[in-house]
C-alpha cells in the first residue's frame, strides 16, 4: 500500500540567514557569552541600514571576537593580532564605495592594537569600530587586558590586577572619533540602532559593547552569568551626551551608556581628493 | 597628455625615485608609507606623483600598519606597495606572513642599511638577505629582487609587481642604501613598451567560488572586495573555500600550494646574469651594490689572466639552487661578494656541496667593498691552486 509521501515541512527562513555563513555553525563562542548577541545586533543593523551588502566588509583581529568577521556572509577579512584598522584603512581609502566594519575585542583593539585605534580615529577614515569589551583575554584563557577594571583576578594578575582600565569612549573622544557610543550587550535595541547610526554615517565611528565572558572573566571574579547581566540592567544608566572624562567603568559605582559624540568632519579621503585629486 | 603613470624620457634620478617611478609604472594605486633613513625618498615621491596617477598615498603610523594597509589595498583590487629599512622591515614581517597566507599580492622595498638594531641609518649593507628568506614565522617560498643601478629600481619594480600579482605573494625588492641614494641615468620607455600583469578576476558564479581552489599553475584567480563573492579570507590555516580548517591534512594541502606555486614555476621567476663564465675556473657570486664591485674585480682580475666569471643574483630568492649546482661540477671556487659576514655565502656553500670551494668576502656594512678586497680574494685562491 503505498503511503502519500508527506510533504517537506517548510523550513522557517531566519531574517539573518543570508548574512551568516550557516555552514560554518556551530560557532566557537561559549555558553553564556555576549559576543553572539552583538555579532546579531551587528548584522540585524547591517540588514535595516539598507547599505548594499555586497560593498559591505567585515574585519577582524585576534581573538573571541575577531572570529565574527569568519561567520559574516560578506566580505569579511580576518587579519593578524591588532591590525584589523590598519588593513581596514588600506581598503578603504583604496575603494572609499566600500562601507568598513572593524568587528574585534577589547585586547585586540585597545592593547595589541591601541595605536591604530587612535591614528584612524585622528584621520578620520571612514569606518565603524565595535568593540565587544569583555575585560580579558578570553581566547587565551583569561589574561589581564587593558579594560580589566583594577584588582581583578585573572590568569596572570591571580591576587588582583595592579593595572588601571582603559576609559574607551574618552580615548576615543580624545583620539578624534566623530561617533561614540557605549552600551552593554543586554541593551540590544541600542547597540543595533547605534551601529545602524554608524553605518549610514560618514567618518570614524565607535561602538564599545560591554560583554560578559563567564568562563574566563566571570568565575574568577565571583560573578554568575545572571549577576553580570543583572548589574548590566541595574547598575547602568543612561546619559547621552555625558561628559567622556566620567565614563570609567566600575560597576559598584554607576556605569554610563549612551551616546557621547555624535559630530561630523570631513573624513580622511575628502580631504586628500579635495588637496590632491582635483579634476 | 599620456598616461601620467609614466614618466617617459631621460632621466637623471636617484634609485629610491627610480623605484617609485617603476611602481607607478607598473599600475600601483595606493602607497602606505613609513618614512625611515634610506627608504624615505621612495615615500616622498609616491607622496606627490601617486596622485597624479590617480593613486592614493597614506602616511600610516607606523611599518606594522603600512604593511597591513597595503594587504587591504590590494584586497580592495588596487595593486599596493611600501617601502622601508631594517628596522621597518623588522615590523613588518607578521603581516608579510599574512600576506603570504591570504595570498596577497603586493610589494616591499628595502632600502637595506647597516644592522643590527638602529645600525648605521645611512650608510648601505646587505644584512637582511636571509631576513628577506625566513624573517616571518613559519615555512614559505618567497621572492625578492636585488637591483643594482637605479636603472634596475626602475624596472625592477614593475616586474616585483608582475610576479606578485601573477603568484599572488608579497615580493620584495632588497636593495641598499648605496643603490637608493645613487644617481644615475634612468630611461623610462614609452607607456605602451612596458609589461604588465593584470590580476587574474574570477568568473563563473559568484556563489560558487572558492578563492583558494587549485588551479594548473597553482593560483586561483583573485576577486576584489565589493565585486559581491562575499569571501572570507584569514590567516589561518584554510580550505579552498577560505574557510579555517584547523588539522595536520588542511595544512599540508595548504603548504603544498603555497609553495607549489613558486617552486614549480622557477623557470619563470628566477633571473640571473652571467658574465664572463664560459671558461671560468672561479666564479663570482654577487647582487645589488656589491655586484658593481664584482664586476671591477673580474675585468681586473681577467686582466692579469685569471680565469674568473660572474654570476649575478637578479632574483636572490628563491635562490638558483640548479644553477650553482651545475656550476659547481664546472668551476674550482666560488666568491661570494656581500655587504654581510655571510648570508648568501651559506647558500652557495650549500649547494656547492664541496664540489668546489666557496670563499666569502664580505663586509661588516657601512661601505661599498672596493674590487681589491675582491681581487686579493682570488689572487689568493689562484696561488693556493699552484701550490
Amino acid at each position: 500500500m503505498a503511503v502519500q509521501a508527506k510533504k517537506a515541512p517548510i523550513e522557517p527562513k531566519h531574517p539573518l540567514d543570508d548574512l551568516i555563513r550557516t555552514d560554518r555553525m556551530p560557532h566557537i563562542w561559549c555558553p553564556g557569552c555576549g559576543i553572539g548577541t552583538v555579532f546579531s545586533s551587528c548584522l540585524h543593523a547591517m540588514l535595516a541600514s539598507g547599505i548594499d551588502l555586497d560593498k559591505t566588509v567585515m574585519v577582524s583581529g585576534i581573538g573571541c571576537s575577531g572570529r565574527g568577521a569568519g561567520y559574516a556572509k560578506v566580505d569579511s577579512f580576518h587579519t593578524t593580532h591588532g591590525r584589523a584598522i590598519p588593513f581596514a584603512t588600506g581598503m578603504k581609502v583604496a575603494n572609499p564605495d566600500l562601507h568598513m566594519i572593524v568587528f574585534s575585542g577589547d585586547g585586540d583593539l585597545f592593547a595589541i592594537g591601541g595605536n591604530h585605534f587612535i591614528h584612524a580615529a585622528r584621520r578620520n577614515i571612514d569606518m565603524t569600530v565595535i568593540c565587544i569589551n569583555n575585560l580579558n583575554y578570553g581566547m587565551t584563557g583569561g589574561q589581564v587586558a587593558a579594560t580589566t577594571p583594577s584588582l581583578a583576578r585573572t590568569t596572570t594578575t591571580p591576587l588582583g590586577n595592579p593595572d588601571s582600565p582603559f576609559n574607551l569612549p574618552l580615548l576615543a573622544y580624545a583620539s578624534g572619533a566623530t561617533y561614540v557610543a557605549r552600551w552593554t550587550m543586554l541593551h540590544t535595541r541600542e547597540v543595533t540602532d547605534s551601529i545602524q547610526t554608524c553605518l549610514t554615517r560618514k567618518g570614524f565611528s565607535f561602538v564599545e559593547v560591554l560583554a560578559p565572558c563567564p568562563v574566563n572573566y566571570g568565575r574568577r571574579n565571583k560573578e554568575r552569568p545572571l549577576d553580570t547581566l543583572k548589574m548590566y540592567q541595574d547598575k547602568t544608566i543612561i546619559k547621552n551626551g555625558a561628559n567622556p572624562a566620567e565614563l570609567g567603568v566600575d560597576f559598584k559605582k554607576r556605569v554610563v551608556l549612551g551616546t557621547f559624540v555624535d559630530v561630523e568632519r570631513p573624513t580622511f579621503t575628502e580631504t586628500y581628493d579635495k588637496l590632491y585629486h582635483k579634476e | 597628455m599620456s598616461n601620467p603613470a609614466v614618466l617617459t624620457g631621460e632621466h637623471y634620478m636617484t634609485g629610491d625615485e627610480a623605484c617609485a617611478e617603476g611602481g607607478l609604472a607598473a599600475g600601483c594605486q595606493f602607497f602606505g608609507g613609513y618614512p625611515i633613513t634610506p627608504a624615505t625618498e621612495i615615500a616622498e615621491h609616491m607622496s606627490s606623483r601617486l596622485p597624479q596617477a590617480g593613486g592614493t598615498y597614506i602616511q600610516m603610523e607606523d611599518e606594522i600598519a603600512a604593511m597591513a594597509s597595503i594587504l587591504g589595498a590590494s584586497w580592495a583590487g588596487k595593486k599596493s606597495m611600501t617601502s622601508t629599512s631594517g628596522p621597518g622591515f623588522s615590523l613588518m614581517m607578521e603581516n608579510i606572513g599574512l600576506g603570504i597566507c591570504t595570498e596577497t599580492p603586493c610589494v616591499v622595498v628595502n632600502v637595506q642599511r647597516a644592522g643590527p638594531s638602529t645600525g648605521l641609518p645611512t650608510l648601505g649593507a646587505q644584512g637582511d638577505m636571509m631576513q628577506a628568506r625566513w624573517g616571518s614565522h613559519g615555512h614559505y617560498e618567497i621572492i625578492a629582487f636585488a637591483p643594482m643601478s637605479p636603472q634596475e629600481m626602475f624596472y625592477h619594480t614593475i616586474e616585483a609587481f608582475n610576479l606578485s600579482e601573477k603568484y599572488r605573494l608579497p615580493v620584495l625588492i632588497m636593495s641598499d642604501e648605496i643603490i637608493g641614494h645613487m644617481s644615475e641615468k634612468v630611461i623610462i620607455p614609452d607607456a605602451k613598451k612596458i609589461k604588465t600583469f593584470e590580476r587574474v578576476k574570477p568568473k563563473g558564479r559568484k556563489d560558487r567560488f572558492k578563492p583558494y581552489e587549485t588551479t594548473a599553475y597553482g593560483v586561483a584567480p583573485m576577486p576584489a572586495a565589493g565585486d559581491g563573492y562575499r569571501v572570507h579570507i584569514t590567516g589561518l590555516t584554510h580550505d579552498d573555500r577560505g574557510y579555517p580548517a584547523m588539522s595536520p591534512e588542511a595544512q599540508e594541502i595548504m603548504m603544498t600550494r603555497l609553495i607549489g606555486k613558486i617552486q614549480n614555476n622557477l623557470d619563470d621567476i628566477i633571473r640571473t646574469e652571467q658574465y664572463l663564465m664560459d671558461d671560468a675556473d672561479i666564479c663570482i657570486v654577487s647582487y645589488g651594490a656589491s655586484a658593481r664591485t664584482a664586476y671591477a674585480a673580474v675585468e681586473d682580475a681577467r686582466r692579469d689572466g685569471i680565469k674568473v666569471g660572474l654570476l649575478r643574483l637578479i632574483t636572490v630568492w628563491p635562490f638558483p639552487d640548479a644553477l650553482v649546482q651545475e656550476l659547481s661540477r664546472r668551476v674550482k671556487a666560488f666568491v661570494t661578494v656581500e655587504m654581510n659576514m655571510g648570508q648568501i655565502h651559506r647558500e652557495v656553500e650549500r649547494c656547492a656541496c664541496g664540489r668546489a670551494q666557496a670563499v666569502l668576502v664580505g663586509h661588516a656594512g657601512g661601505a661599498i667593498i672596493p674590487p681589491e678586497k675582491v681581487y686579493a680574494a682570488l689572487k689568493e685562491l689562484t696561488l693556493k691552486k699552484k701550490k
